[in-house]
């Protein structure tokens, strides 16, 4: 199943990249978006996909998954929402005053250099 | 602190008094206060003269950073207790003469003696020094004292550049010659220069010998403006003149020929030692006079000779250096080329403050220093006319003046080095007495430009500024002094041959003990070789002088377009201009660019380091089955990835990202996580809500047409590149599993330690608090943040209102 879900996060983390080059900034950020996930099923793949029961304690006495990355992964995924409310709010203002949401035309005067 | 070293603070600590003092006392020509202090060390340093010449020398030392072996170690012996009186006796001199010619209500005289000060202190630092790194301090010093007093008028342009250029070259040779004292004492273990003396032979044997003796010369070569690097001396000639005359004749050019003087002792066993200062030393001598002749300028003669004239002694120390190698034979033929250079550098300081200061009178009393406006000013200067005129002879070479006697030694030594029968000098030994020659030919024909075409021929009123007349009495004494001491060592030259030439050569030359050589001067050699070339100087050299106008389109060819100054110039234009160039191609201003080169660099470097390292590893045996739910969202999230690509509206892109964090929940529920899932599905839910509403305040601008990501090739293949080195050093990283996890510990002890029997939230919250605590930080954060970024609206316009 590792395998697989490689494949996974590589096709995420590659679609991640190409939005991130593109000119609009909301696919930069749906990007992100899509690069968090891919992280965080990263993380969730590299602690093993082992079989067990969900790591309550009294549910089964029987092998309990890794609960380490997950308390990880749950940490991260409130990182990232934070960061990406906040862009997005970026965002929001800066078509808000000026106007566009290009990226090349985001680039400064050269006299304000 | 022993007496030298306050003597060599000494300016410095007056140096902080002196603003205070020119406040205070503002209708009392500041130098008055200074003056006393170049005098008083100047008596100083006399009184070791005795001492020092029985042989003793006189050391402290003082510690600094004792932990490093940086010590403020002092040392005086002949060659420095002779540039030590060079700096204190021209010194008092010149600032008596600055009193006279900087005005003391338009000048800002508080900042020129300070600066004078800091590089007379720094100067004497230099000189008495015997810690490398110390000395290396003291040498900086004098590079941005001299940058400070070059850019004394800083409001002219001309002043700023020259300023900027020597000290860009000084600075070059300063931070090369740094590297050369580190490799020196890396190679000796030591910073002192003594203990470095004592191991010459092991040095010389040392892999890193060649590269030290590189560095250090070519600091010592930028100082002293050797050819190529003289090109900054003339452009001082911008500084006031009382400066040029102190720093730019006779002190602050000079300690790149201490510096090789004071380390022959420990390179002058290797035969580049000798080739290159022989060879720098003699090419600038030639370059320099020749360039002199061309000159309009009489500070821009002066510098030239200058340049031309430390080449000669730079030249004559290379020389010297053969002595070394003559173990078994009568030493004194080869000694007499240190005798000569250092006789010389006392003849130079002399003769060369007493034209600068003659040359600063003519300008002060003219208001020019063009040597086409100037002529017939004989009858009105009758005291400058005398003292340019020994000043200038002697420069010459002409006798009775001292600069004969030096001219003569060093023909002498330069035709005895064709005698000598090492490092190949049978071959090339013949150019040396050549060049020396021409260069002397020319040498008396700047000599009689500088005399005859000011003092001389047609008086022309209508091209001066000012109604010339004689200076004042003050501004005489000083040029008076130097040009007696002229006629002085002219006539009684063993005056200073065994009170102050003795003890500065056994410096040099420490092998030789004191009793083996005795320097007599003479002026009266019987009829030698050198007597002949003297004579066949005068005679060319009166020869150039009358036909000069038919051959002065020679410098049309050379240098013409290629001079050194030219190709100064253009280097540095080129470089800004390069570096310019290199910026705007890689900064282009678009994040695309940058995020394209942060995305190469990962691919690449992991890509290699895969690569090279053989790291990638394939072992399917330790993972989970795959199972057909998993299949199912795993290829969902795959298209889903894929085709947001293709998506031609934001609306559809949202939402197929809202669906792909829908999947990834179900993955949490799959894979047993159900705080995860439950995070995951709300805060997916939270999120496309944002993105809609980004959306929809999207401006509506006609030109705003939905259009999907346009393609581009070298786009794909990076987020393909990306894509696939992610997954194979997931793969990778997953089949090569070092340890066990340290879950087991948290499974164990959620109940019994923690009271919990959810271990996810047990860890976040109990033993693995301190993340939770943050993350809360970083959502309160972002929620300032965003609170802020739609509350606060300074527009740009009201901005602009209060800047006004």
């Amino acid at each position: 199943m590792e395998i697989v879900m490689a494949v996974v996060i590589g096709i995420l983390f590659m679609s991640a990249t190409y939005l991130m080059l593109s000119k609009s900034i909301l696919r930069i950020i749906i990007g992100t978006g899509l690069l968090s996930h891919g992280a965080h099923l990263l993380i969730l793949t590299m602690g093993g996909l082992k079989r067990g029961s969900v790591p309550l304690l009294g549910e089964s006495a029987g092998p309990y998954v890794d609960p380490l990355p997950q308390a990880l992964i749950l940490t991260a995924i409130v990182i990232s929402f934070g960061v990406t409310s906040l862009f997005l709010v970026v965002a929001y203002r800066t078509y808000q005053e000026l106007g566009t949401d290009n990226m090349d035309k985001l680039r400064g005067k050269e006299s304000n250099e | 602190m022993s007496s030298l070293h306050w003597a060599i603070l000494s300016p410095f600590f007056i140096a902080c008094f002196i603003p205070l003092v020119y406040k205070q006392f503002h209708r009392v020509h500041t130098g008055w206060f200074v003056l006393f202090l170049p005098i008083v060390l100047f008596i100083y340093f006399t009184g070791f003269i005795h001492e020092v010449g029985d042989g003793r020398h006189l050391s402290a030392s003082l510690g600094w950073i004792p932990s490093l072996g940086i010590n403020f170690d002092v040392y005086a012996d002949g060659l420095s207790l002779l540039f030590s009186l060079l700096i204190t006796g021209i010194g008092a001199l010149v600032i008596l003469y600055s009193i006279y010619y900087l005005d003391k209500d338009k000048e800002k005289l508080h900042t020129f003696y300070v600066y004078l000060l800091l590089f007379m202190g720094s100067m004497l630092g230099l000189v008495l020094s015997d810690n490398l790194i110390v000395l290396y301090m003291f040498w900086e010093f004098t590079s941005l004292s001299s940058f400070l007093l070059i850019g004394y008028w800083y409001h002219r342009e001309r002043s700023r550049y020259g300023a900027q250029k020597s000290l860009l070259i000084t600075v070059l040779g300063g931070l090369s010659m740094l590297g050369g004292f580190v490799l020196l004492s890396f190679m000796g273990d030591t910073y002192s220069i003594r203990e470095l003396m004592g191991q010459t032979g092991e040095l010389a044997t040392d892999p890193l010998f060649t590269a030290s003796l590189l560095l250090i010369l070519l600091g010592a070569f930028t100082k002293s403006a050797q050819f190529p690097f003289h090109i900054w001396l003339p452009d001082a000639m911008e500084a006031p003149t009382p400066v040029s005359a102190y720093l730019h004749s006779a002190t602050m050019v000079k300690a790149g020929i201490y510096l090789v003087a004071r380390l022959s002792p420990v390179f002058a066993e290797s035969s580049l030692w000798f080739w290159l200062i022989a060879s720098a030393g003699i090419l600038t001598l030639v370059w320099g006079s020749y360039s002199a002749v061309k000159q309009t300028d009489l500070k821009a003669i002066l510098a030239y000779s200058t340049i031309s004239q430390l080449g000669m002694i730079m030249s004559l120390l290379g020389a010297g250096a053969a002595a070394l190698h003559y173990e078994s034979m009568d030493k004194n033929i080869y000694m007499a080329a240190t005798v000569a250079a250092v006789f010389h550098l006392i003849n130079h300081a002399t003769f060369k403050g007493s034209l600068f200061m003659a040359a600063g009178i003519v300008d002060h009393e003219t208001g020019t220093r063009d040597i086409r406006k100037l002529g017939g000013l004989m009858n009105f200067m009758p005291i400058t006319f005398t003292i340019t005129i020994i000043g200038a002879f002697s420069m010459a070479g002409l006798p009775p003046f001292n600069g004969f006697l030096s001219k003569e030694m060093f023909f002498t030594s330069m035709v005895r080095v064709t005698e000598m029968e090492i490092f190949n000098m049978e071959t090339w030994g013949v150019l040396f007495p050549v060049l020396a020659w021409v260069g002397s030919i020319f040498t008396f024909v700047y000599s009689m430009i500088i005399v005859l075409k000011t003092f001389t021929g047609k008086f022309k009123p209508e091209k001066l500024e000012k109604k010339p007349h004689e200076a004042p009495l003050g501004m005489l004494i000083p040029p008076v002094i130097l040009a007696s001491l002229v006629i002085i060592f002219g006539f009684f030259p063993n005056l200073l041959a065994s009170t102050v030439i003795e003890p500065a050569v056994a410096a040099i030359q420490p092998g030789l003990s004191q009793k083996q050589f005795q320097i007599h001067i003479s002026h009266w050699h019987g009829f030698t070789i050198e007597l002949y070339m003297t004579l066949g100087v005068i005679l060319l050299g009166s020869l150039l002088y009358i036909t000069w106008d038919k051959w002065k389109c020679v410098y049309h060819i050379i240098p013409g377009r290629l001079s050194l100054n030219r190709m100064y110039d253009a280097l540095l234009a080129g470089m800004e201009r390069g570096s310019i160039g290199v910026t705007k191609l890689f900064m282009t201003g678009y994040i695309r660019t940058y995020l394209v080169y942060i995305f190469l660099f990962f691919i690449v470097s992991l890509g290699i380091t895969l690569w090279r390292e053989d790291a990638f590893a394939f072992d399917v045996g330790n993972t989970a089955p795959v199972r057909l739910y998993e299949v199912i969202i795993s290829v969902i999230i795959a298209t889903s990835a894929i085709v947001i690509l293709f998506a031609k509206s934001r609306l559809t892109s949202i939402i197929i990202l809202g669906a792909i964090g829908y999947m990834v929940s179900l993955f949490f529920v799959l894979f047993r996580a159900p705080d995860l899932a439950l995070t995951q599905l709300v805060i997916e839910t939270i999120s496309v809500a944002l993105f809609l509403l980004c959306f929809y305040h999207l401006p509506k601008l006609s030109s705003r047409k939905e259009e999907r990501v346009a393609f581009r090739l070298n786009n794909a293949l990076i987020s393909i590149g990306v894509g696939v080195i992610v997954a194979l050093i997931a793969l990778s990283s997953h089949s090569n599993k070092l340890f066990e996890s340290i879950s087991n510990y948290y499974i164990e002890n959620a109940y019994e330690e923690a009271g919990g029997k959810n271990i996810v939230n047990v860890i976040l919250v109990d033993f693995r608090g301190l993340d939770t605590m943050f993350e809360i930080t970083v959502l309160g954060i972002a929620a300032l943040g965003i609170f802020a970024l739609i509350k606060l609206r300074l527009a740009r316009g009201t901005l602009k209102d209060e800047n006004e």
